[in-house]
């Protein structure tokens, strides 16, 4: 037994992890998160904006980091829409933009618009997708001070100058609040260098991005980066706070219930990812604990001999 | 001739580079060979689609190992290039009916939209998502209690390991708010912010001054290397 | 203090009622001061000069100021206009820039008096705001130009690389005091309440600067905020070249030993022995970042050890011109060691530009053709543990370098030498062992000195400034921050 231990083959590694994941979505296990200072600060952030201001949201990941990152994502533009903010999207990576047509159907065109009693939001009026550009911190060098300079069209081939909401908007620094989604180079490390930091009293940037990125990041708190979402764990957080305040009660009526829980689900994805991460947490300090127990035994045993 | 000509190049164009930073009439060359660059780079896509073939063509034809996975690779490549090339089953923009191809190439339903979507997006997924796997195995392994530094980086993992999940709360979320500072959430925070940081910051002052020196020895044909041996 | 709320303490309510009732009872009193807000001086001899040493965005506004005045100034209004662009004359139309606290804008010392920077100045305008400005200019319905620029009939530039210059003109209108209420207690501070918003009722008085003469901002030839960065940057190049020459004239050089660099001879051996290949990765960014430079200098040794061994060295890429330079590369290699029969340049290929695309055929490979040695030399991202962990699943031995700080715990976790940053960039001077690298490593030590010094002054000036609140250290740690780290 202690052999097979001590020469697990990895596979039996692979298995657990597989069982730490897929059980606890499977049985659906959530647990309610407590917010942290940095995802209050990108909510409060939001929350100091009127309607009507102008946020910029840049979407620098691509489907592989998707699983991570796309539940902040979804927030922010939830979180713009229930603040009737003007958003802007663009994207640094070349598959940004379709995670920006994702987002766009799932929140806007799915949820929001189909609201009752609320004015449905109109592309290139009340959003814009600016699409993809090559160049990363060239781009971001460029945006800030001429956007027209490299945006001649948004990412479906109309003309700026054929879009209301990009009337008088010369560049970026015009934003009133920048909130970035980035899985890695080409990201939120290049708009604090080439954006904020050159103009500090012009761009506010808030910022969710892959657990392996963030410790990158945290140097830049809070000066130049107001509030970070790292990875499930602030997604979840930023969820709980923006769930608190803007979903409405559950209603008493089953259907509607259904109906509610139809339609708010989708803003729980943080919490839901969250139960995942903690079982596999879990089964790696468990395996970790194994591994040194099989290490001691092994070094008492060659001792002792 | 043929490397005192790159030679020069590359050390022009560095000190050009250099100099032109500090000169606010000249601060945008930097970003403009990065567009030429970029351009240069694209038409060097033609190359690796070339050999890309030529390689996986000739497997096939071999028959050699895995060769039916170069018959797979050649498939899918030919496929999306056709696709993506022709906009098959994009609809002309509404601005410009007369043009066929003037719809976006990303329209929601379309081949390349598809193909985007139900094997791109889950691939890609997949193979990041093996990560989880790879870390428990390599933590099972690696990580060993074997002296002071390593009980500290271990004693280190676990409160992260522990903080960064609804765990964290359990744990410590009865603690008063006078020692809120200790909560496993906060805590974790805290090391991150402070030791983590401050160990990043000395290696990326070591990377730094590394490039800086590196930089230098390339600009000066000090270092030749790269274009071959030193000689 | 913690806000609380009054209706849960009738007693305190009654009081606070009380002391309010108390305080409106003295307004006739108050209202004397309150409607005599002081009146300001004119500021005087106004004068706007371009800001030295910047891009063209900046215009320094100086007038006379003195203690005395601040004390009777609340803020300054600066305002701004432009009266001509290229041969256009336009009137000008004053918009407020920003209001500056009188203190704030006052300097002592030698040059005493207001002292304010105007920054992001318009270098040029884009016609519809030409048009805005000047009246002839909105009723073209034609492409018209204006100095060296040409717009077309929609407004937007036509032909934008000529620049006209801006003429602005400023001036500035200094505020008056209010009197302020100061009020203590919770309930004094709701009568202070009351009396602030009687306050802001008032308007101050106000007194309006002369109008400058007019003014182009000019672009100077150095960049003055990057001076502290060219001192550096010319201390450490200066250094590094220094020890190439005296490392040229024979002073003799030491570094330490890098394990990983060591393991490359050793590695390539293990594969020659077990008669597989040895697969070379080189990250996965283009040939414009440096550490894929630094990954080609790494190569260069383990092709021309494996064309010495008779090894067979594979380099799949993720770009295409790193596939070109890594041909160029190897085949040097093979030439120098003396067996350019031995090249195959169909063992360096192109794969695919996708990360994960890159990292299935890297994977798959792997398992199916087990290398004996795997080298990761370059930028890698999220595959950096995929990689070295299906690596160690094969038993290759296996050697790491990169500069990413994020990757390098999973690379010294799952291989068995990693490069760590400085290590990395380091390999080819410690490979060749030439005295003009070598030479350059020791010029880089001089940077790390700098770097430490300024740790240490920075820390203790800061610390100081914090602990005495002494305005000598503050100034020290504001120059530090705006001017050296600016």
């Amino acid at each position: 037994m202690f052999e097979f231990f001590k020469n697990l083959d990895r596979r039996w590694v692979f298995l657990m992890m597989g069982f730490a994941v897929i059980v606890p979505i499977l049985v659906q296990v959530k647990f309610t998160e407590t917010p942290t200072n940095l995802a209050r600060a990108v909510f409060n952030e939001f929350e100091k904006l009127e309607p009507g201001d102008k946020v910029l949201l840049s979407f620098d990941y691509d489907p592989a980091s998707q699983g991570e990152l796309q539940p902040m994502a979804t927030l922010f533009v939830r979180h713009a829409c229930e603040k009737k903010l003007k958003l802007y999207f663009m994207a640094l990576w070349p598959l940004g933009p379709q995670m920006i047509d994702d987002t766009v159907r799932n929140v806007i065109l799915e949820e929001y618009n189909e609201r009752e009693g609320v004015t449905p939001l109109v592309y290139g009026e009340d959003y814009v997708n600016l699409g993809f550009k090559s160049g990363a911190e060239g781009v971001i060098k460029v945006v800030v001070t001429n956007m027209r300079q490299l945006y001649t069209t948004d990412s479906r081939g109309t003309a700026i100058d054929d879009i209301p909401m990009m009337d008088g908007v010369k560049n970026i620094r015009q934003m009133d609040l920048m909130a970035n989604v980035s899985a890695g180079g080409g990201g939120t490390k290049e708009w604090v260098q080439y954006a904020v930091t050159p103009y500090p009293d012009d761009i506010t940037l808030v910022a969710g991005c892959t657990g392996v990125q963030a410790p990158l990041l945290y140097p830049y708190i809070p000066q130049q980066l107001p509030g970070l979402l790292g990875a499930i764990k602030g997604a979840a957080e930023y969820e709980a706070l923006v769930n608190e305040k803007y979903n409405p009660p559950v209603p008493d009526d089953p259907k509607e219930a259904a109906k509610w829980q139809t339609r708010y689900e989708r803003y729980t994805e943080g919490v839901r990812r969250m139960s995942p991460q903690l079982f596999g947490h879990l089964l790696i300090i468990l395996l970790i604990v194994a591994a040194n127990v099989i290490y001691f035994v092994e070094k008492k045993r060659e001792g002792s001999s | 001739m043929k490397r005192t000509v790159p030679l020069f190049i590359t050390a022009a164009g560095g000190f050009i580079l250099v100099v032109a930073y500090f000169i606010p009439h000249t601060q945008d060359w930097g970003e403009i060979s990065l567009i030429w660059f970029d351009i240069i780079a694209s038409f060097a896509m033609i190359l690796g689609g070339g050999n890309l073939l030529k390689i996986h063509l000739s497997k096939v034809s071999d028959r050699g190992k895995g060769w039916a996975f170069s018959g797979v690779t050649l498939a899918a490549f030919i496929l999306m290039l056709i696709i993506g090339l022709s906009k098959m089953g994009v609809h002309p923009n509404d601005n410009y009916p007369g043009f066929a191809w003037s719809g976006n190439y990303r329209e929601t339903g379309a081949p390349f939209w598809w193909m985007y979507e139900h094997a791109l997006k889950p691939l890609t997924a997949t193979m990041f998502s093996m990560l989880a796997f790879y870390i428990a195995s390599a933590a099972f392994r690696a990580f060993r209690a074997k002296n002071f530094e390593a009980i500290l980086l271990l004693g280190t993992a676990f409160i992260i390991l522990l903080g960064r999940t609804a765990a964290g709360v359990v744990l410590t979320g009865w603690m008063p708010e006078r020692l809120s500072g200790l909560r496993l959430e906060n805590l974790t925070i805290f090391i991150m912010t402070t030791f983590n940081t401050a160990g990043n910051r000395a290696i990326m002052i070591g990377i730094a001054l590394g490039i800086a020196s590196m930089s230098l020895k390339v600009l000066l044909a000090v270092d030749r290397s790269y274009l071959g041996s030193g000689d | 203090m913690r806000p609380m709320s009054l209706l849960k303490h009738p007693f305190l309510l009654a009081l606070t009622m009380g002391l309010l009732i108390t305080g409106c009872s003295h307004a006739p009193e108050e209202e004397v001061a309150l409607t005599e807000p002081t009146q300001p001086p004119t500021p005087a001899n106004l004068k706007a000069t371009d800001h030295p040493l910047d891009k063209g965005e900046k215009i320094d506004l100086t007038w006379d100021l003195t203690e005395a005045d601040v004390e009777l100034i609340d803020v300054f209004e600066i305002h701004k206009a432009i009266t001509q662009v290229g041969d256009v004359m336009i009137e000008p139309s004053f918009e407020l820039l920003e209001a500056v606290p009188a203190k704030d804008a006052f300097r002592t010392g030698g040059k005493r008096g207001g002292k304010f920077i105007v920054d992001a100045l318009n270098r040029h305008l884009t016609a519809r705001e030409l048009k805005k400005l000047d009246e002839t200019l909105a009723g073209s319905d034609t492409p018209f130009q204006v100095g060296k620029m040409v717009y077309d009939s929609d407004g937007e530039i036509w032909d934008d690389h000529p620049t006209s210059p801006i003429s602005y003109v400023f001036k500035i209108i200094a505020v008056g005091r209010v009197p302020q209420p100061d009020g203590e207690g919770e309930a004094d501070e709701n009568a202070a309440d009351l009396l602030l918003a009687a306050t802001q009722r008032i308007e101050p008085l106000r007194a309006e600067s002369a109008v400058t003469d007019p003014i182009t901002p000019g672009i100077q030839l150095f960049d003055g905020r990057l001076g502290s960065l060219c001192v550096i940057v010319l201390i450490i190049s200066l250094s590094v070249i220094y020890f190439i020459i005296a490392a040229r004239s024979g002073k003799p050089l030491k570094i330490r030993k890098i394990a990983g660099l060591e393991a490359v001879d050793e590695a390539v051996g293990r594969a020659t022995e077990m008669g597989r290949s040895c697969l070379f990765i080189p990250g996965i960014l283009d040939m414009n970042d440096i550490q894929t430079i630094a990954a080609m200098t790494v190569l260069a040794r383990v092709s021309k050890t494996a064309a010495e061994y008779d090894a067979k060295v594979e380099v799949p890429n993720c770009r295409s011109l790193v596939m070109t330079t890594a041909r160029e590369t190897v085949q040097a290699a093979f030439l120098a060691a003396g067996r350019p029969d031995a090249y195959n340049e169909n063992l360096i290929y192109y794969v695919t530009d996708d990360q994960f695309g890159y990292v299935a055929y890297l994977q798959g490979m792997m398992v199916r053709d087990k290398p004996a040695a795997c080298f990761y030399m370059g930028a890698f991202f999220a595959e950096s543990l995929i990689l070295a962990e299906t690596g160690n699943s094969i038993g290759a031995i296996q050697v790491a370098g990169t500069a990413m700080p994020a990757q390098l715990p999973f690379f010294v976790a799952a291989c068995d030498y990693t490069l760590i940053g400085e290590e990395f960039f380091a390999a080819s001077a410690y490979l060749s062992g030439e005295p003009d690298q070598l030479g350059s490593l020791k010029g880089q030590d001089v940077g790390k000195v700098i770097v430490a010094i300024g740790l240490l002054v920075g820390a203790a000036v800061a610390t100081v400034a914090t602990i005495t609140a002494s305005p000598a250290a503050w100034d020290a740690l504001n120059f530090i921050l705006d001017k050296i780290l600016a």
